[in-house]
């Protein structure tokens, strides 16, 4: 198992390479231009000189060797010592953003924290909503429960969260006045009055998460669950004269799971990479608002390092599935 | 006890005289305080990126770093030319202007001092012109600073700008909102490469402004509080400003209109039945001003056939075989309904226009107005007189080539439903249209190597829409002389999109930029703008309003599209009931 470990870790890095080198040429051959959202009073010749002012002028690898030594040694040394204070950070440059001309590193963990309580929270409800319902719902399969259950998932499935969103501001923001509309990242939480104001910004865009990600989750943990409720050995669980809750939340359950952990580690990455419909609805500005405002602003350098920073969790996450797997069944051990 | 009262009463309403003889409820100006009004959120849909408006070039950089930077004169709401920083304007009469145009001498007011305490000195405003001026800094308004010869300061308060030549308009440099002054002390390290790497200067200047940055996160939100060293004791009113950035233009809007969270929202451009719905949430109101920027169809002089060699594809090497023929391009132009296009897209937020030059008012074209009615049965005239023929399928021909046209423009709902509709017009009057959208990135991107941008056009015709800094127009003119068309051997950069050449228009722009007389300015200007748009090298649609939204309790603030929109933000205040 440790062997196994090791060994795909030792993978995991020339994978990330060629996905790194793949995103860098993907995004320098793509068209588009840093100065293209400028106002048309500015004249051309003063944006060739902004472009160049960039960095633009380099060849293709040069920049993107600059940009992986950059990547691996410097801003994760930034990182360590913003988070220890230890005084390991080189004094040399850092990844610029092109839109801010500051650090992309210090913006990313700028957003981080609203992205985690938002989305991860969203994404931990969901989850929590969606098991029961699905284990429940199989195990009374075609009850009203079941039914009901059903219908939810379905609507959740199929509108989407720029409807759910709005309709919400509408309705709790709107009519009833109950939440506010838009998220203040500037709140800190230092006593009870502004954690309620905390938990008020977060009702709508939390719950609107959360009813998606349960939507998915419930009907793999459904469909998981009739899979093994038909088995043989459920019934010669139940033959042994086992409690039905045993044969259930033991047997079945312990089996169901080994396909939707690895839909929930699977979905762990798409949590950092932020929810870029609901964060723009709520105006939380996570990781998802910066990535697609990036985007539209050209701000490559921003964009490959989020991307890049996604695939490393996208491995990552994978490869905690696999191990997961074998913790859940001891059959494949890979050993 | 019951004297007491009776004299405070007394003492109350001698307080309130003053006021209650005013018409305004609101308290006279003198009787509020700094910081009296409390806090003022405002919401910037696009997010601030930089509060160095030097290195940013975008608008919404400019108007957050308005309230900390100022310039030693700005425009006011009609347009006019105020002293900020400056005494006075420097003119021809107060012998400020040298008589030969090539100088201006401006004088700062005396105790001005920067948010830390220093004083503002001459050397700040030498210093501002060699920042933005730095070959490597990559300063976005250094055209600003184009055809200076030198900034020198004469003294403490004195700053001598020579131009290289006779500047009829000396008024750019360090003027607007687009050129303030920056503090010596705070950028020198910061000169040319090394701009970028100063984060903390950048997003935290030092300036003269009623407002100093406390907390500044890129593309999110930015804090203010009111500069305890602003040069007019009571104001700021407002003592903290929360500047939001983020959501969407719809988010933002309902923020002022309906929730009531948001003081001031900018940028608004909303179709006008979601601003109508919005509106009647009651708790805000619509701002609109009309500056220069127009929505317009470009004609391209040159033919942007694809079997040309990419080298002469859109130059002026090769006429273009249809639109050269002033009447198909009449025609063109007789077959809009401007009225409609403005009432579909932009309702109160446009208005219907002939012009190439918009504004000031004062400088618009009252000659041209007969295109605002659609006449498709002129149009037709035209292009029978022309030649086109009409074929079996209703599209007009002439030599064995129809009459076909690629329209392009960018990703936008609008402009897609401006095309959608022009197609339907010119169709009625016998012409092809293709519609092609483009991603606006890539459009109005300037990469010499994507066959897609405006400059490029290698298309028939194409639809955006342009404006010019401040309100001298003559820079914008300037653009469509001859030999200022984007082309291979300039890496396909220049403002002359339409390649438009007449050798009079050249002349008669020549004269505009020596002429220093305002009236006789305003003449040429009106003289360009109608010799272009009766030429019709270019179908001027929608004048395009500046719209932004306010809650009904914030008074003070004046829409203005001739500088910032927070050029007066010491004066914003709230109202109480």
């Amino acid at each position: 198992m440790l062997n196994y470990t090791i060994r795909r870790l030792a993978m995991a890095v020339p994978t990330v390479l060629i996905i790194s080198l793949l995103i860098f040429l993907l995004l320098d051959l793509a068209p588009g231009d840093p100065t293209a959202q400028l106002p048309l009073t500015i004249p051309p010749e003063v944006r060739e000189d902004i472009r160049m002012a960039l960095g633009l002028g380099d060849p293709v690898l040069i920049r993107y060797v600059k940009w992986l030594q950059l990547m691996v040694i410097n801003e994760p040394l930034h990182a360590l010592a913003n988070l220890t204070g230890w005084n390991v950070a080189p004094d040399t440059q850092r990844i610029l953003s092109w839109q801010t001309r500051s650090p992309v590193g210090d913006i990313i963990a700028q957003r981080i924290p609203q992205t985690l309580w938002v989305v991860g929270l969203g994404y931990l409800f969901g989850v929590l909503i969606a098991l029961p319902i699905g284990i429940i719902s199989a195990y009374k399969q075609y009850s009203w429960f079941d039914q009901i259950g059903t219908f939810i998932s379905m609507v959740g499935f199929s509108v989407p969260v720029f409807f759910t969103g709005v309709v919400m501001i509408l309705v709790f923001s709107v009519w009833l006045g109950w939440f506010p509309s838009m998220y203040d990242t500037t709140l800190r939480v230092t006593n009870w009055e502004t954690f309620v104001r905390q938990v008020r910004q977060m009702v709508m865009p939390v719950a609107v998460l959360a009813l998606f990600n349960a939507a998915q989750i419930s009907r793999f943990m459904r469909a998981s669950m009739l899979d093994n409720l038909n088995q043989d050995y459920v019934r010669t669980a139940r033959a042994k004269g086992m409690k039905e809750q045993v044969v259930v939340l033991v047997h079945v359950l312990r089996n169901s799971m080994i396909p939707v952990v690895t839909v929930i580690a699977l979905g762990i990455p798409a949590v950092f990479s932020g929810a870029i419909i609901t964060e723009t609805i709520f105006r939380v500005n996570g990781l998802g608002a910066l990535l697609i405002n990036a985007i539209y602003a050209n701000d490559i350098p921003m964009v490959q390092t989020l991307t890049f920073i996604f695939a490393v969790l996208i491995v990552l996450f994978n490869l905690i599935a696999d191990v997961l797997y074998g913790i859940l069944d001891p059959r494949i051990r890979y050993d | 006890m019951t004297r007491k009262a009776t004299l405070m009463g007394a003492a109350a309403m001698l307080a309130l005289m003053p006021a209650a003889a005013l018409a305004d409820p609101a308290p006279a100006e003198g009787e509020r305080e700094r910081g009296s009004s409390g806090h003022l959120n405002i919401i910037y849909w696009q997010a601030v990126s930089t509060m160095n408006s030097y290195l940013s070039g975008g608008t919404k950089e400019m108007n957050a770093a308005s309230i900390v930077w100022e310039p030693l004169a700005r425009f006011d709401n009609e347009g006019e030319l105020v002293a900020w920083l400056a005494e006075e304007i420097p003119t021809l009469e107060n012998g400020g202007v040298s008589e030969d145009l090539t100088t201006i001498t401006w004088r700062l007011q005396e105790g001005l001092l920067w948010s830390d305490g220093t004083p503002v000195t001459a050397d700040d405003v030498v210093f501002t012109y060699e920042y933005c001026t730095h070959p490597e800094g990559g300063c976005s308004y250094r055209d600003r600073y184009a055809g200076i010869e030198s900034v020198e300061a004469v003294d403490e308060r004195t700053i001598l700008v020579t131009f290289e030549d006779a500047t009829p308009n000396p008024y750019i440099p360090f003027v607007g909102a687009g050129s303030p002054i920056i503090q010596k002390a705070q950028f020198e390290e910061c000169m040319g490469a090394r701009a970028p790497e100063c984060t903390d200067q950048n997003f935290a200047p030092i300036g003269t402004g009623p407002y100093v940055v406390t907390d500044f996160r890129p593309n999110d939100v930015i804090q203010f509080e009111a500069n305890p060293n602003y040069r007019v004791p009571n104001q700021p009113y407002f003592q903290t400003i929360t500047w939001a950035g983020g959501g969407d233009a719809t988010g933002a809007a309902r923020a002022v209109f309906q929730t009531g969270e948001m003081d001031y929202a900018w940028n608004l451009q909303l179709a006008p039945e979601v601003i109508e719905q919005m509106e009647a949430g009651g708790q805000g109101e619509l701002l609109v001003d009309f500056g220069p920027l127009m929505e317009r169809i470009e004609i391209n002089f040159t033919d942007p056939s694809p079997d040309l060699p990419d080298d002469e594809r859109g130059t002026r090497l090769h006429p273009h075989p249809i639109l050269t023929d002033i009447r198909v391009r009449e025609a063109l132009s007789r077959a809009l309904d401007r009225e409609l296009l403005t009432e579909i897209g932009f309702g109160p937020m446009g208005q219907p226009t002939c012009n190439f030059i918009v504004a000031p008012p004062a400088m618009a074209s009252p000659n041209n107005d007969d295109c605002l009615v659609q006449d498709i049965d002129r149009a037709n005239e035209l292009l029978d007189e022309a030649g086109w023929e009409r074929g079996p399928d209703g599209i007009r021909t002439k030599d064995g080539m129809r009459l076909e046209l690629l329209f392009q423009t960018s990703t936008n709902a609008v402009r897609q439903d401006f095309q959608a509709l022009i197609q339907q017009w010119w169709r009625e009057i016998g012409v092809d249209t293709r519609l092609r959208n483009i991603d606006a990135g890539v459009f109005f991107g300037s990469d010499p190597a994507s066959p897609d941008t405006y400059l490029k056009f290698w298309a028939d015709v194409q639809m955006y829409a342009s404006l010019f800094e401040g309100t001298d127009p003559t820079p914008h003119l300037e653009q469509r002389r001859c030999g200022r068309e984007p082309r291979p051997e300039t890496q396909w950069q220049g403002q002359n999109i339409n390649r438009y050449c007449n050798e009079e228009y050249d002349a008669l722009w020549a004269e505009l930029n020596r002429e220093p007389d305002p009236d006789r300015r305003q003449e040429l200007v009106i003289a360009l703008n109608d010799m272009f748009v009766q030429d019709f090298a270019h179908l001027p649609l929608v004048a395009r309003g500046r719209v932004s939204a306010k809650s009904n309790t914030l008074g003070g603030n004046i829409m203005n599209v001739w500088d910032s929109e927070h050029w007066n933000q010491a004066e914003w205040y709230r109202i109480e009931d």
